[in-house]
């Protein structure tokens, strides 16, 4: 990470203000703050039932947090849905796959044009012209992502008949076609064998290289957190128990309580 | 995948639509002439495909389970009769395609429901429009022009001065609605609109967070089923039963088009025209074989009664063997074909109507 940055990490571009979520009696979150900052790979790491997933539902708009609010480029957004965040820029990945399956991956990553796509049914079943020109555009940049994915042999095959680390590929994927300025990744790596996952170690850096996208990821593996983020939060019981660099974080005393287990 | 040569269509599409218009428009008019074939069995199945084609598009496509396609016909076909009777000036094309609107905002408002509820629960909820529709159409004597006898004659088909009346006329004026609008559903299907529409349907949750609206797709897909099912019932209220009685929109046959849409293929256009030929074709195919092979040994009621536990059967052994039914069956038909005889080139004329890519 040494080298010099096309996008250079710039001024926060997601912020998670003070959110408690609860289900009835159970606390997923209790107050939690951190912001995520333009360009940077962020990881949110902790035990499992630490809070990770239902914070990325809350960002995502799929949950409603008693508490707290949530910032997109300094503007508090009121009524969050997935809709919404998706229009203000901010794609998604999910823990166990939301693909849509009995499609293929083409039209997988298509969905994820949705965005830029501005004609309507009718302009679509008439075949206007400037509906060509825009599935042609959308198609052109589509078959990019593919080959940027490494994925064109499988690109008429319907995502349903895929191995999970090939379907992982995929949702990055469609989360890349939206063009979205920030992307959370729910455990992409979950599942996935050593060479797999260097993969999408190398996609992931690729993409925030190139493009300069914010990415956001939840991980279990600690070996791939540190290596890849730029800055790391650690959540415990649905708190922050720390929030830094990964070397900050690796000497957080509470964090290797909570999490790296070491004895003492 | 192949290339389109001509809008969304691969070569192979164009020839399949040649291959149909050539067989619908010159080959059947020419050597079928009994009028029977066509009063009982061309236009209807055009009709009910045009129907189903409706079914496929808000459950195949879009993954809502509803049932209520017949109440939507007969939005429809009663329409269609108070157009022709008290706006004369719209014609019978414009008086089609008011009738479908109408339909349509039957279709949104009875969509409505799907924003809250879905699977079997959205069934249910969908089941109102196909009772309240025919409750409102025999209530208010209005829509039936305050005819007593309940039975009320369909006006003759007239376009541009000319009228449409013998069954070959009607034939081709089902023909002519269907292909259009087979090819304008095709053309959705294939581009963005169906691919919102399969979205919802295989994943709710992740359509949204790419920015796909859940109301705007639900309502969309029931409004654009509810026009082809009113369009649809429209032509078999003037073309087939010549006459408009709310009777004939029961609920039987909602479940006919559901059982055609799910026999065809969830989620294929040309699995809505095998669909519809088989459900119609499967009761004559049995009287046949009774009357000629058992010489009306067996009674025509043990016939209609066999014909219904056929169809229970089958759609058991579709369910469980090839859910995405018949149309799903050819393509594999015409795989097993292809990597039997790799060189040969036949597969382009048997391919059927409408096929999906």
């Amino acid at each position: 990470m040494a080298q010099e940055r096309k996008f250079k990490i710039g001024k926060p571009i997601l912020e998670v203000n003070n959110i408690s979520l609860s289900f009835g009696g159970v606390k997923a979150i209790t107050d939690t703050s951190f912001n995520v900052l333009e360009h940077e790979v962020r990881a949110i790491i902790g035990p499992n039932g630490a809070g990770k997933s239902s914070m990325l539902n809350c960002i995502n708009g799929i949950y409603k947090p008693q508490q707290g609010t949530v910032s997109f480029r300094g503007q508090q957004i009121p009524n969050i849905t997935p809709n919404i965040m998706a229009q203000m820029g901010l794609s998604r990945t999910f823990q166990n796959l939301a693909l849509f399956k009995r499609m293929s991956v083409l039209d997988n990553i298509l969905v994820g044009r949705k965005l830029h796509t501005k004609t309507n049914f009718l302009e679509v079943a008439f075949q206007l012209p400037k509906v060509k020109k825009e599935e042609k555009i959308n198609r052109d940049r589509s078959e990019e992502i593919i080959s940027f994915l490494e994925i064109e042999d499988i690109k008429d095959t319907p995502v349903g008949k895929l191995p999970y680390g090939l379907q992982k590929k995929v949702e990055l994927g469609r989360a890349l076609a939206t063009d979205s300025s920030v992307i959370l990744l729910d455990e992409p790596m979950a599942g996935m064998n050593v060479e797999e996952k260097r993969d999408m170690c190398r996609f992931i850096l690729k993409v925030n290289d190139e493009l300069g996208t914010t990415m956001v990821l939840i991980e279990h593996d600690m070996g791939v957190v540190m290596d890849i983020s730029d800055r790391v939060v650690v959540l415990d019981y649905g708190k922050v128990i720390g929030d830094g660099t990964p070397d900050e974080v690796r000497s957080n005393q509470k964090v290797i309580d909570a999490y790296l287990g070491v004895e003492h | 995948m192949m290339k389109p040569v001509f809008m969304t269509y691969t070569k192979k599409d164009l020839i399949n639509l040649a291959v149909c218009m050539v067989l619908s428009v010159l080959v059947i008019p020419s050597f079928i002439t009994t009028e029977y074939w066509y009063t009982s069995i061309l236009i209807p199945w055009l009709c009910l495909a045009l129907a189903t084609i409706g079914q496929q598009i808000v459950m195949g496509y879009t993954g809502q389970l509803a049932l209520g396609a017949a109440g939507f016909m007969a939005a429809g076909a009663f329409a269609m009769f108070n157009l022709i009777l008290r706006v004369p000036d719209l014609g019978f094309v414009g008086s089609l395609i008011v009738s479908g609107l109408i339909a349509a905002a039957f279709g949104i408002l009875f969509g409505l429901p799907s924003l809250k509820v879905r699977g079997i629960y959205l069934m249910v909820a969908t089941l109102a429009s196909q009772f309240f529709i025919i409750w409102m159409i025999d209530k208010f004597g209005w829509f039936k022009n305050y005819d007593s006898s309940g039975i009320i004659t369909a006006q003759d088909i007239v376009i541009l001065g000319k009228p449409f009346t013998t069954p070959l006329a009607m034939y081709f004026v089902c023909l002519a609605v269907t292909t259009i609008l087979t090819l304008l559903a095709m053309n959705m299907a294939r581009g963005s609109t169906g691919r919102n529409w399969m979205a919802v349907r295989d994943m709710d949750i992740a359509a949204e967070s790419m920015g796909v609206s859940l109301l705007r797709t639900k309502v969309q897909a029931f409004a654009i089923s509810a026009f082809y099912c009113g369009v649809a019932g429209a032509l078999f209220a003037f073309c087939y039963l010549k006459s408009l009685e709310p009777v004939a929109f029961d609920i039987k046959l909602s479940f006919k088009i559901l059982f055609m849409c799910i026999l065809g293929g969830l989620g294929t256009i040309n699995g809505a025209f095998i669909g519809a030929a088989f459900i119609l074709l499967f009761p004559v195919l049995l009287n046949a074989i009774g009357n000629n092979v058992f010489h009306g040994a067996i009674d025509a009621t043990i016939i209609s009664s066999i014909e219904q536990v056929i169809f229970g059967g089958l759609m058991i052994i579709f369910m469980i063997y090839e859910p995405l039914g018949m149309a799903k069956l050819w393509e594999n038909i015409k795989q097993k074909w292809k990597t039997k005889y790799p060189n040969m080139n036949i597969k382009n004329l048997t391919s059927s109507i409408g096929k999906k890519s």
